[in-house]
């Protein structure tokens, strides 16, 4: 672990890496505060172990929220569309 | 300038994540049926002026996005002023990976990760208020970029990513909830 404290040029503490954790995960980050994470992830064991838990989390998360669309919604939508176009077409 | 004939050959693939979406927003079955269904027919009407190209599954969100809030906020008296409290950094992970042994076998927190139900997920996603709710899904569920989501919601990319970051760890703190419900997570606790 590397608790807070001085700052060097090119190196983040945990708190600074937990940080911006979503922001990596989001792939939200410059390239170089994007290697300033790798490099402190590459060193750090706890946090690694935090931030494979969220990307895990989130895949889980992505995954379970899936539902099946209704046969009778397609064909509504279908229906639908149909007839705009019979109506626009007038 | 996009051509209304092609426009269910390239709108229609985005059915089933629109459903989902619709869910998550309107809670309830039927009104995520009419949500979509008026969303497909806004957007028939207005694909002329869709710029061919550009991000169409970002385009029909933006037009659910706002046909729910023009819906279902209309119905209401007032505006959900709702906020979500704050919950500290790695709020999921640090109850989970409490107290366990390490290096032994798979970890007490992947195993939680594993047994999560779909219906505690949904749960607790429906558990937000609307709008980070819609925060969290466009980015966790749909994978939008910041910059997406602040066109999709229209509001400016820091409000985006205060209510994703928010969201996010409020979520965590209902998934929590509803594991704790179940005897999923927590038993390192009291042992009830």
């Amino acid at each position: 672990m590397m608790p807070g404290g001085g700052h060097v040029a090119g190196f983040v503490n945990c708190d600074e890496t937990i940080e911006r954790l979503y922001y990596y995960l989001d792939g939200e980050l410059t390239e170089e505060r994007r290697v300033e994470i790798v490099r402190h992830l590459d060193m750090c064991g706890p946090c690694v172990g935090a931030f494979g838990f969220e990307a895990e989390l989130r895949k889980v998360i992505a995954n379970l929220c899936k539902d099946h669309v209704p046969d009778a919604l397609l064909d509504r939508v279908a229906h639908a569309l149909q007839d705009e176009r019979v109506r626009q077409g007038n | 300038m996009a051509d209304q004939a092609e426009f269910s050959d390239l709108a229609m693939e985005y059915m089933s994540a629109l459903y989902s979406a619709a869910l998550r927003m309107t809670r309830n079955p039927s009104d995520a049926e009419d949500l979509v269904q008026e969303t497909y027919l806004k957007a028939y009407r207005a694909f002329g002026g869709f710029e061919a190209g550009t991000n169409l599954k970002a385009w029909l969100y933006r037009i659910l996005t706002n046909t729910y809030i023009n819906i279902y906020r209309a119905k209401k008296r007032r505006p959900e002023i709702a906020d979500v409290e704050d919950v500290e950094d790695l709020f999921l992970y640090r109850r989970l990976s409490a107290d366990q042994p390490s290096g032994l076998g798979r970890s007490a927190e992947d195993e939680a990760l594993e047994r999560i139900t779909d219906t505690e997920v949904k749960g607790a996603i429906e558990s937000l208020p609307d709008t980070f709710r819609m925060a969290v899904l466009l980015a966790d569920v749909e994978g939008f970029s910041y910059k997406e989501i602040a066109e999709i919601t229209e509001v400016p990319i820091g409000t985006v990513m205060s209510r994703i970051h928010r969201g996010r760890k409020a979520l965590q703190k209902a998934l929590f909830e509803f594991g704790s419900a179940r005897g999923l997570v927590g038993a390192s606790g009291d042992g009830k």
